[in-house]
């Protein structure tokens, strides 16, 4: 393979749907590398399915501009992109076959007879729907419709493929199963993949890359790694897996260490991540798995005690909310073998690598918005 | 809910026909029942029978070859006495008069002289009244008329009739009018579909592809023809159309035209009004159809790499056809019934066939020719509702 070569160019895009009315995206500024999986993530209203509808050409920027392989995308009609696009709602035509169906963007470029035919079967064939051409859709489950909506929207080679929550109406099993397949697709053919989806879960296990949206903004682009264990800002870390969000107030700060207090008064070290000096508002992020529990102080360097509230079990691990003194709360994973009982007093603690504070004007709102 | 789950399947089977029963016992009453009484007219044929029971059973039993036996002649001429006397002999003279014309003058005059004594139990003698007893035209069309059954209406309905010697032979050509006005009936509203297609289409287009909130007044003015009753509807068409109205007097004011243009009463005042009324009836049901699409398919065809026209005509087009065939049929067989329209604003060779059926129904009193005339009617309307089901039905929706 050669050096990754960037193929799309988001340069300062914004899409405003009416004058004067609220941006749907603003300041977009996004590289896409060819055979990378990235996916827009977020929660409705924040985006990312109208950056995709500007990438699809379904929708024009009302300001910057869009290049696919160094060329301005502007004035090149959704029919010449030559990107495959899979629907949430598979948009199969339903009076032609499944074969039909998969030969028609072939049919629109002139490819017919015996090589049409060979591409249809091996488009067939890649997801597993061998010898169902004569089918028609509506004969169909909703795995197996949104099947030859990828065949189709593979089988005439396009330069990249976006999908637009194409799991989103399947159930977990399906959803799952789906994801592997996809995932699997995408390496055979190393597809360029811009994938939507407004679950979490689905964007870290399928992606190379995840770019956060939140109100019409891109909060972090980065790997899911990366994502998950060093949020940019409160939105990232209370949208992306699940985590305790501690108010507190910043004491001190040196580089990237800061010192908080929590409303009751416990004295806990974070990671600094955005501006804060002493006195300002903070929130603190720390996930469930990185909160330790025992019945000695735990040896790190924040440790400060909570009260056991409930114990959920969980099979392969339970959970634990523990209010803190002086108000918040934590959820702690255990292993499903440790015995706690509601009402008992706990030290906890965890190390300020792990725990990370924003400044709380930034992303309260945000968050608060995203939890509920 | 009644028929819940633990009734067995009969129970519930007789429980959902008791809650339909009382509707269809209406329709049957009210509508089927008379419908085929008023349909079997155009076979049934008891005229002669009800006022000549004994001629009636002759006729029956003649073989109609040559000239009737003299017995036969007896009779007739008896049952004409008698019927004179009874006052019904216009029933039969009526019902002959349609087969042979002149037959009415032909029994009143033969029952004067009857009256007043002439001898008429052989068909000489008769012939010796009028010589038309001795020709086989009166005899042919009493055996026509033997009952219980007739050919007579139908085929008058095609411009044919039974000749003398049971042969089916054109009516004289002055007197051959349906098989035209058929034709003009059908081809009215042919015309009258494929306008609503060509005019329909675009709009159902554009109201499905707006928000609701959009659509809404813009199918308020679509629907405005149904609300609008049919005089005052013609009236307002007669006010913009006729030679000094409102559009030949603006096409005049812009010289496209120097004499005004005749736009009503004649044919192209026809297609205008029953287009603009029968508008509705095409709209919704594509409407319907239209919604129905999600705007994702044209999309995933330009994506695909269809441009616009090739996306139209081969994903969105296929898809609207079953709701342009229905709307279209259901156009086609609402304007085979027009009658009112035509007549306030057509001319007098733009009159459809139930303008004959009325004839025949309030002003000549022959319901036997109204029911053929319905029938025929029909017949072609039923093969039209079938084809265009199918049709439907191998376009999957």
């Amino acid at each position: 393979m050669t050096v990754a070569a960037s193929l799309v160019e988001f340069r300062g895009v914004g899409k405003r749907y009416a004058a004067g009315g609220p941006a749907a995206v603003a300041d977009l500024d996004l590289v896409i590398e060819r055979g990378e999986f990235l996916t827009l993530l977020g929660p409705s209203g924040s985006g990312k399915t109208t950056t995709l509808m500007m990438l699809a050409g379904f929708e024009t920027p009302s300001t910057g501009e869009i290049f696919l392989g160094g060329a301005s995308l502007a004035d090149r009609p959704p029919y010449r992109r030559n990107m495959g696009v899979v629907f949430q709602n598979y948009a199969l035509f339903p009076h032609m076959s499944v074969a039909e169906n998969v030969a028609f963007p072939l049919r629109v470029r002139g490819i017919r007879g015996s090589e049409a035919a060979r591409k249809v079967a091996d488009a067939l064939a890649l997801v597993k729907l061998d010898g169902l051409g004569e089918r028609r859709p509506d004969a169909m489950s909703g795995g197996q419709r949104q099947r030859v909506a990828l065949a189709r929207a593979l089988v005439f080679e396009p330069d990249l493929v976006l999908m637009d929550e194409p799991l989103g109406a399947l159930d977990r099993q399906l959803r799952e199963h789906l994801q592997i397949e996809i995932k699997r697709i995408q390496r055979t053919l190393g597809l360029t993949i811009v994938y939507v989806t407004h679950d979490q879960g689905e964007a870290l296990t399928m992606s190379d890359r995840i770019a956060v949206f939140a109100g019409g903004r891109v909060q972090q682009v980065g790997r899911p790694d990366a994502i998950y264990e060093t949020p940019a800002n409160a939105f990232v870390a209370a949208f992306v897996g699940e985590n305790n969000m501690l108010a507190g107030t910043v004491m001190e700060r040196h580089d990237d260490r800061c010192i908080i207090r929590l409303p009751g008064g416990q004295i806990v070290r974070a990671t600094a991540t955005g501006a804060m000096a002493a006195g300002d508002s903070v929130i603190a992020a720390i996930r469930p798995e990185h909160v330790e529990t025992g019945i000695t102080p735990p040896a790190c360097s924040n440790a400060i005690e909570a009260r056991v509230e409930e114990l959920a079990y969980h099979g392969d691990h339970s959970r634990i909310r523990a209010a803190l003194d002086g108000g918040g709360s934590l959820v702690i994973r255990v292993p499903s073998t440790a015995d706690f009982t509601a009402g008992q007093r706990l030290p906890v603690g965890w190390c300020a690598d792990r725990c990370f504070a924003f400044p709380a004007d930034d992303g309260t709102a945000a968050c608060q918005k995203a939890v509920a | 809910m009644p028929g819940s789950r633990a009734r067995p399947p009969g129970v519930r089977r007789w429980w959902s026909f008791a809650l339909v029963a009382p509707l269809l016992l209406f329709l049957l009453a009210s509508f089927v029942a008379p419908v085929l009484m008023m349909l079997s007219r155009a076979v049934i044929d008891r005229d002669l029978e009800r006022v000549w029971p004994d001629s009636a059973a002759a006729l029956r039993q003649w073989d109609g070859a040559g000239l009737p036996p003299d017995a036969l002649a007896a009779t007739v001429s008896r049952e004409i006495g008698a019927a004179a006397r009874a006052g019904t002999l216009n029933q039969v003279a009526n019902r002959l008069n349609y087969d042979m014309v002149g037959s009415r003058s032909l029994l009143y005059a033969t029952a004067r002289q009857l009256a007043a004594g002439r001898p008429g139990s052989t068909v000489s003698e008769l012939a010796r009244i009028d010589p038309r007893w001795g020709q086989r035209g009166i005899w042919a069309a009493m055996r026509h008329a033997d009952g219980p059954f007739t050919r007579h209406y139908l085929l008058a309905a095609l411009d044919r009739r039974l000749s003398a010697d049971d042969r089916i032979v054109p009516v004289p050509a002055e007197q051959a009018v349906f098989a035209n006005i058929y034709l003009r009936t059908f081809k009215i509203s042919a015309i009258v579909a494929l306008l609503c297609v060509a005019l329909g289409y675009p709009v159902a287009c554009l109201l499905a592809s707006l928000p609701e909130r959009k659509a809404n007044p813009l199918l308020i003015l679509v629907l405005l023809p149904f609300w609008t009753s049919a005089l005052v509807r013609t009236a307002a068409w007669a006010v913009l159309l006729q030679t000094d109205g409102v559009v030949n007097k603006a096409l005049q004011t812009i010289g496209l035209i120097d004499a005004p243009l005749q736009l009503i009463y004649n044919r192209l005042g026809v297609y205008i009004v029953m287009t603009h009324v029968l508008l509705p009836f095409f709209v919704l049901p594509l409407y319907g159809v239209m919604k129905g699409i999600p705007p994702t398919a044209m999309r995933a065809a330009s994506s695909l790499g269809a441009p616009p026209v090739r996306a139209f005509l081969t994903v969105y087009l296929p898809q609207t056809l079953p709701g342009v065939a229905a709307g279209a049929i259901i156009v086609f067989t609402l304007a085979l019934g027009y009658y009112v329209t035509p007549a306030l604003v057509g001319g007098g060779a733009d009159q459809m066939i139930s303008a004959s059926i009325a004839f025949y129904t309030n002003q000549s009193l022959n319901w036997g020719m109204a029911a053929a005339l319905s029938l025929l009617l029909l017949l072609p309307l039923m093969l039209m509702v079938f084809a265009g089901r199918t049709m439907v039905r191998t376009v999957p929706a």
